[in-house]
Parts: structure tokens; sequence; C-alpha cells
């Protein structure tokens, strides 16, 4: 019953966009593990880590376009609920380095036995057991979203004063996590990952299982974005974006609405977080960057708010796009950045699906009147 | 450690003071040759007599013997003070301050001194200078001397007292007195509790520790008036470091004001985010350092006022920009503010990648103009130009803004529109105009406060992004659309600021400025000083 209920919430479009981003999960690590080596159908292992993070930020941008394009509340911080994922990541397999550190230390991580820790911070403990650093992955960011949006929804602080104070709360945590006292490794943050449950970082294999994963999470994602979405919970949200104090006068509790899909959203940003930092082997306070929140926002924005494949799309075009530039153009790359905000704003307000939808619409159009 | 120093400096320089200018004030050319001979025990005695003689050459040629400067000329004996010029001493002669030529370090002999002898010499040029006769080597004397408190000097500084004309002077001779009575230990109790009662009038970190050296020392009465002293003095002391506190508060406020002030006039009464704030700001900077750039290579002699040619032409840059802006992008954004961000937010990227082109990625070389340089006291503040230039500046700027919206038309129609769009248009007020310039005005102040930053930040690509999220930050909590609660606001924030600091660390007093802000506008969502009304909404 569950699942016929989460496929009524999908349409046609939807449901062929998931099985896609299946395939690619499944047919890129399976072609790298498959296919002998020089193959030319064989996906080389850096295609895989590059895939499996454009997946990880796909997860984040469907998160952003679940408060931002459904919700209507425009968050400058998620990107500190992906890294605070991603720290939680990076501390499970920081105790997974075990003896292995440089200083060969088998209490303490190596920037601990550097910065003369005596012994481990209390907050780190459990992050021994992977269960513990799960649980935590999602825990922590819902409970710092719940606790900013339970203060910030209730006094009905809306618009632009949430995209302000977001954007205080991820710059307050960039600068917290870039003290050495924080007992998360301050400017350096963690790196040197060995394991992840029991696989060495490193090997193809667990590359292969890593971008398959961000696939899996991120066909999860979609399918629980479009429950909620469709759902009349999530005509409810609409509704609560475009006329907030009707819904209001109508008597809806307009804040348990705000307040779920916001914690909901942020426990995704923080699952796509902690699969971001074992592929890419490092998280550092630099995550936290309001500019990279902001760039969440664009990836939304790109592929078009308000739909569900729109930032899956947006995500995929702007990091295709910046991992071109920056290695063929470096000193380019801003200018197209930059240049892409303002173009996507001030002509593309649905993003690309939209263009592709108003495309289609038109020469329907056409078809149409040629037949009459 | 003075303690150590033999009796017999402190009875010979008493002696040939009472004789100063008698008998024994032997003429210069003697006294000064006679440093030159015998052992060190002789040298001794003729650096006092040297000393008392009055001779106004006496403290140059006794400053040049300790510094290791006086030599002999092994050709004619002439007495010459050598000061290192390349690999040859430009030799003056000592007695007469007369150029004399250059020498290789060969043909001169070295007047020798030992650690006993530059104490001695010490004291000597301290007693000289009591005497002199400019008030202010006399001044700073003292004031050394109360740094040492050099027992030695007491028999100096009882003349000095004496022949002292001049109110300031005398008290602080009389303090450094007060001091030096109280670290010897001959001095009766009652002498101790006068002299407590003066240093602990003077009330700063000098007399502080002179009191608790006392303290420390003595027993019973002495002991209990210096303790109550250093603690008076202690009070006064924590109320200016709170006043410092306080004006580091307002001096960074003040930066904070600057910053926030354009953003005020964008977001606060047009409601358009302008994320790229910061980088009108940076541009004011780079403004001003091309204006130095130029001057530097074609009129270095108009270094001085490089600033306040700066200051029209980022006004001019900044707005112009901002002008543009207005025109080709935000026009076609009001009334969604969430794309401004966006949309300016990219423009801002694309402002920093060109300037980062066009001038480098590294730090640009940005110099204050003499009268910007060096600091002041004021009581026990210490306060740097600079600092107060800007905070001058700023409220200049301020007011003349408040001017500008409250006296002029141009200022009537912003407001207008402002506060009723369709209204204002239907009197025949051109809107679109009055837009473009609102926002130019807003961009242009952006570029003033890059002149002044410049003198205090490093002039790179990434100086506005450091000061968006604060901008924004007071803009919110003073109140969007009033622009005193933004002068409110910043000087708050600045003073929290500073306040936090000397507890929490400066990362850390940061963090909690801003936890403090996200809670604030829990409380108060439209700031400190709230508009009310419909145009809120």
């Amino acid at each position: 019953m569950i699942t016929r209920f989460l496929w009524q919430g999908m349409d046609r479009n939807l449901r062929l966009f998931i099985l896609l981003v299946l395939a690619i999960g499944i047919l890129l690590p399976l072609s790298n593990q498959l296919l002998p080596v020089g193959s030319a159908f064989r996906a080389p292992s850096w295609v895989l880590q590059l895939v499996g993070k454009y997946l990880c930020y796909a997860s984040l941008a469907l998160a952003v376009d679940l408060v931002w394009g459904f919700c209507g509340i425009l968050t400058l911080g998620h990107a500190a609920f992906f890294a605070l994922g991603g720290y939680c990541m990076g501390m499970y397999l920081m105790r997974q380095i075990g003896t292995r550190g440089v200083y060969g230390n088998p209490l303490l991580p190596d920037f601990m036995v550097f910065l003369g820790y005596k012994e481990l911070p209390w907050f780190w403990h459990g992050f021994d057991h992977f269960w513990f650093a799960a649980v935590m992955i999602v825990l922590v960011p819902s409970l710092l979203a719940l606790a900013l949006g339970w203060f910030a929804f209730r006094s009905r602080v809306t618009g632009v004063y949430l995209s302000i104070i977001t954007q205080a709360m991820t710059f307050a945590l960039l600068l917290a996590f870039f003290r050495n006292d924080m007992g998360l490794g301050g400017n350096n943050g963690m790196t040197d990952f060995k394991d992840i449950l029991g696989f060495s970082v490193q090997s193809d294999t667990t590359r292969a299982m890593l971008c398959f994963t961000s696939a899996l999470v991120l066909a999860i994602f979609l399918v629980i974005a479009a429950a909620v979405v469709g759902s009349r919970f999530g005509k409810a949200l609409t509704a609560v974006r475009d006329a907030e104090s009707r819904m209001r006068f109508l008597g809806y509790r307009v804040e348990g609405y705000k307040l779920f899909v916001f914690v909901l959203s942020a426990a995704m940003a923080g699952i796509a977080g902690a699969l971001y930092v074992p592929q890419v082997g490092i998280i550092n306070p630099s995550e936290f960057a309001p500019g990279n929140s902001i760039e969440a926002v664009l990836w939304v924005a790109v592929g078009g708010r308000g739909t569900l494949i729109g930032p899956v799309i947006g995500a995929f075009i702007v990091n295709f796009g910046k991992t071109y530039l920056t290695g063929a153009l470096p000193e380019v790359w801003l200018f197209a950045l930059g240049a892409l905000f303002i173009v996507v704003t001030l002509l593309l307000p649905k993003g690309v699906v939209g263009l592709w939808n108003q495309l289609n619409s038109r020469s329907r159009e056409r078809r149409a009147r040629a037949v009459a | 450690m003075f303690s150590s120093r033999p009796i017999v400096v402190l009875l010979s320089t008493l002696a040939s003071l009472l004789l100063a200018g008698g008998a024994f004030a032997a003429d210069l050319a003697t006294l000064v040759a006679n440093l030159t001979l015998g052992g060190f025990s002789e040298r001794e005695t003729a650096i006092t007599a040297l000393a008392t003689s009055g001779e106004a050459r006496a403290a140059p040629i006794l400053e040049a013997l300790a510094a290791g400067q006086l030599y002999v000329r092994t050709s004619d004996k002439l007495v010459v003070i050598g000061k290192t010029d390349g690999n040859r001493l430009a030799l003056s002669e000592a007695i007469t301050g007369k150029a004399a030529g250059s020498a290789v370090e060969a043909d001169l002999e070295r007047v020798r001194v030992n650690n006993r002898l530059r104490g001695t010499i010490e004291a000597a040029v301290g007693s000289l200078t009591l005497m002199s006769p400019s008030p202010k080597v006399r001044l700073d004397a003292a004031e050394a001397l109360f740094k040492r408190r050099d027992s030695t000097a007491l028999a100096a500084l009882d003349l000095a007292l004496a022949a002292e004309k001049d109110q300031r002077i005398k008290r602080s001779m009389s303090e450094a007195r007060a001091a030096i009575v109280l670290t010897t230990p001959e001095s009766t109790p009652a002498q101790k509790l006068e002299a407590i009662a003066l240093v602990r009038e003077r009330a700063d970190r000098d007399s502080l520790s002179v009191l608790r050296a006392a303290a420390s020392s003595s027993e019973g009465e002495v002991k209990a008036a210096a303790t109550a002293g250093a603690g008076a003095i202690e009070q006064t002391l924590g109320a200016w470091q709170a006043a410092q506190n306080v004006w580091y508060g307002i001096s960074l406020g003040s930066v904070l004001l600057l910053a926030a002030i354009g953003l005020a006039i964008t977001f606060g009464t047009m409601g358009v985010i302008n994320m790229a704030h910061g980088e009108m700001v940076m541009l004011g900077a780079y403004t001003t350092f091309v204006v130095q750039d130029v001057i530097r290579t074609s009129a270095p002699h108009l270094f001085d006022v490089s600033l306040l040619i700066a200051l029209p032409l980022a006004f001019v840059v900044a707005g112009a920009i901002g002008i543009l802006i207005e025109r080709t992008i935000i026009r076609f954004l009001y009334g969604r503010p969430l794309d401004t961000l966006l949309a300016t937010w990219g423009l801002s990227l694309v402002l920093q990648q060109a300037v980062r082109s066009i001038f480098g990625s590294s730090n640009r070389e940005v110099g204050a103009p003499s009268w910007m340089s060096g600091t002041f006291q004021l009581g026990q503040l210490n306060i740097t130009y600079g600092r107060l230039w800007i905070v001058v500046f700023s409220l200049i700027v301020f007011a003349a803004l408040i001017l500008l919206l409250r006296r002029t038309s141009l200022g009537l129609y912003m407001r207008a529109v402002t506060q009723n769009r369709p209204m204002a248009s239907a009197m025949g007020i051109r809107t679109p105009r009055v837009d473009a310039l609102t926002f130019g005005l807003g961009s242009g102040i952006a570029g003033l406060a890059g002149v002044a930053l410049s003198q205090i930040d490093n002039v790179s690509p990434n100086l506005g992004q450091g000061y968006i999220i604060d901008s924004f930050m007071v803009v919110v909590f003073g109140g969007v659309g009033n622009l005193f609660g933004t002068l409110i606001g910043a000087l708050t924030l600045g003073v929290v600021n500073k306040f936090l600091e000397p507890y929490a660390g400066a990362v850390l007093g940061k963090i909690l400025v801003l936890v403090f802000i996200i809670l604030f506008i829990q409380r108060r969502p439209r700031g400190l000083f709230a508009l009310k009304g419909r145009s809120v909404e």
C-alpha cells in the first residue's frame, strides 16, 4: 500500500527520471568493475568519483528545492547541514584509522596528538561505531534545523530575514569549526581516511559502491520528496509558499508545515554530506562558507525551482561546468558562474526544466494549430 | 639592582652638584680630557664632574661614551665622537660638535666603559637633563626617573625640584621623588605615607607597580596605605580599560557603520538585497589604490591629500557602477527580493573576478597619509589618528546622508517612492530615475567606505566579502528602513564585540555576536527600531 502511495505521487517523467538515476548508479560502477581495463565502455575510477560527487550535490540541491521551491523558504545555510553530516562521517572515518596515523596513537587521531590533546573529547565517543555515526549524520543536522526553525518560524521570521539568519548560522559555524579548540581538526579539518566499514576508501570497489549508494540515496530522496510534495501535506506546503497569511487565516498551523519540511530537508542534506566525504577524502571548515550554500541555491535555480527533476539537472549542469572550466579556463569560471546567476534570475526564472516545458508546450500548440 | 650601586656615586654626585657652578667647574676641555685618562674609577669621577659642569655639550658626550662612540684620535689625541658610516666612522669633535672628517677604527682608540660606568652615566645624564633649559627634556627626565626609581638620583632631583618653576614639571618631579622615597629603605613611615598619597593621585600603570612594590616591601600603616592606594588605582585603571574598550568598540562600530550605511539605503529603503555591496566597497578601495599609484609616479607631493582626491572619485566610480547595475539588472527584479539576492551574488563574483584579472589577486599596498598615522594619549586612552579619522568620517557621512534624505528634493522623492510607489508616480515623480539614483547613492557611499577601509584592511579582491555578512547583520539588527537604527546597531555591535573579545577571544566573540543576532531576530523580527504601519508588509 505504501509503495502504491509512493508510486502515485509521481508522474511519468519523474518515474523515468528516477530509473535513469538508478541506471547511472548501477551501470557506471558495474562497467568499472566488470569490464577489463582499456575497454572503451569501462568508466574510469575518476569518473565514478566525479559522478558520485555530483550525485551528492544533486541530493543537496533536492533538499534545498524542497524548502525553497515548495515552501518558499530561501535558505542560505543548507551547506551547513551538508557539512555537519560530512563532519559526522569524517569523525567515524577518523576513528577507523586506528594506529595507522602518522603518530600511530591508538587512542587519538593525528591532529589531536599534534595539538596536545590528552584524551578524546566527549563528543567523539561512539563514533567508533558506524551505526552511531549513521544516527548522528541524520540527528545532528536535524536537531540544528529543528532548533533554528522552531525559533524562527514561531516568531514568523520570513523571507529575507530568514535567509539572513540562515546565512549567519553557517557563517558562525564556519568560524567555530576553524577554531582548533573545537576538537574537530580546526583549519585543516579531517583527511587521510583509510577504511569505511572495513573496506579501503581508496579502492575502486569501494568507489563503485559509494557511487552506487549515492545514486540509490538520490533515488530514494526523489521518491520521498515526490511523496511529500504530492500528498495533501504537500499541497498545503505549496499554499504556504504562495499565500502564507491566507493559510494562517484558514486555520493551518503554518509553523508546523515549515518546520517539518525544513528538518526533513536538513536531514537529507546531512546524509548527502556524509556520502560526499568518503568520496572526496576530506572535510574541512570551508564547506561551511556562505558561498557554498548560495551556490547550492543556484543549482536549484538553474534546474528549475519547484520541480523535483530540476535541482538534480541543475546540480549536474553547474558542477560539470565548474569541473570543466576550473580545469580548462580557471579565470573564466567565476565570470561564468556569476553570469549564470544573473542570466537565470533574469531570463530563466523557471530554470532549464521550465524552459523545456515552455518549448514543449509551444511546439504542441503549433502542432495543434497545424492540425486545425 | 640600583641599590647595589656603590654609595660613592651618590655622594660624589651630591658633592659636585652642591658645588656646581663654583670653583670645581673647570673648563670643558679639561673635563673631557679627564674622561679619557686613567682607570675606570678615575673615569667615574670624571663623568660625575662633567655631569655637574652644567655644560650643554656634556649630555651628548656622555651619551656617546655610554654607547661606545667616544674615541681618541691616535694622530693628534683629539677626543672625537664617531658614528658608523659605511666602513668608516664619521667623526665630530667632542667638545665643539664640529665635523672632523672620518677615519677607520684602527686609527682611533675607543674610550672604554664597563656596565658599572654605564649605570653612572645613565644617572649622570638623568640629573643633567633634570636641569636642562628645555621644559620638555626636564619633563621627560622626571617621567623616566619615575619609571626607573633610581635612588642615586634623589639628591639631583631635590636640587632640580627646588629650582623648578613650571608647576606641571614640578608635580612630575615630586611624583618621581615620592616613588624613589618609597623604594628607599631609609625613608621614615611618615615620608612614605606622604609619598603614597602623591603616587596614588597619579593613577596609571606605573604608579600601580610602584604602590604594589611598596605594599609588598613594607609593613603596618604604610602597607595598608599602599594596598589601599593600589586598589584605588586598579579601579581607576579598570574604568580606563573599559573606556578603551568602548573606544575600540566605537572604532569597530564606525567601520561597520560605513560598510552598512549604503546597504541600509539599498536594502532598507528599496528592499533590494545587494550582495554585491561589499564589492562596491572593494571598488572604492581600489580607486584609492589607483589614485595613490598615480600620485606616487607623477606628483609625490600630493600624497598627503591622496585620500581627499580618492573620496569623490570612489563615490563616482562606485555610484556609476551602481546605477549601471540598477538599470541593467535590478530594475527587472523589483518585488522579488530573493531573486535580487541571487543575481547580485552572481554580480559580486563577476566583479571580484574582474578586479582579480585587472589588478591581480595579491594584496595591494595603500599608504596612510602623514596626518593619519601616529597615536596620541587621552588620559590613559591610546588613540590612533587613523581610527579617529575613520570614526569622524563615518559620522560625517552619516550626517550628510541624513541631511540629503531630509532636506533635499531628491531625498524627498526617495522617501516618497519608498513609502508609496504608485502614489509617488501619480504625483509626477519619475520613479525609475529615483530608483537608479537611490541605488547609485547607496553604492557611492559604499565606495566612500572603501576609501576609509583601505586604510585598515588589506586591499584585495576579497575585501568586500568580509563585510557583507556583518553589514546585513547591522542593518537587520538596527531595523530595516531606519538609518538611525543602523547607526545604533553598528555602534552596539561594535562595542559588544570588543567587550566580548577579552573574555571569549576574537573568533568566539564574533560567533557569540552572530548567535546573539540570530536570537535577537527571533524576539524582534523587524530589528531594534522597526518601522510600523502599512509600508512594512
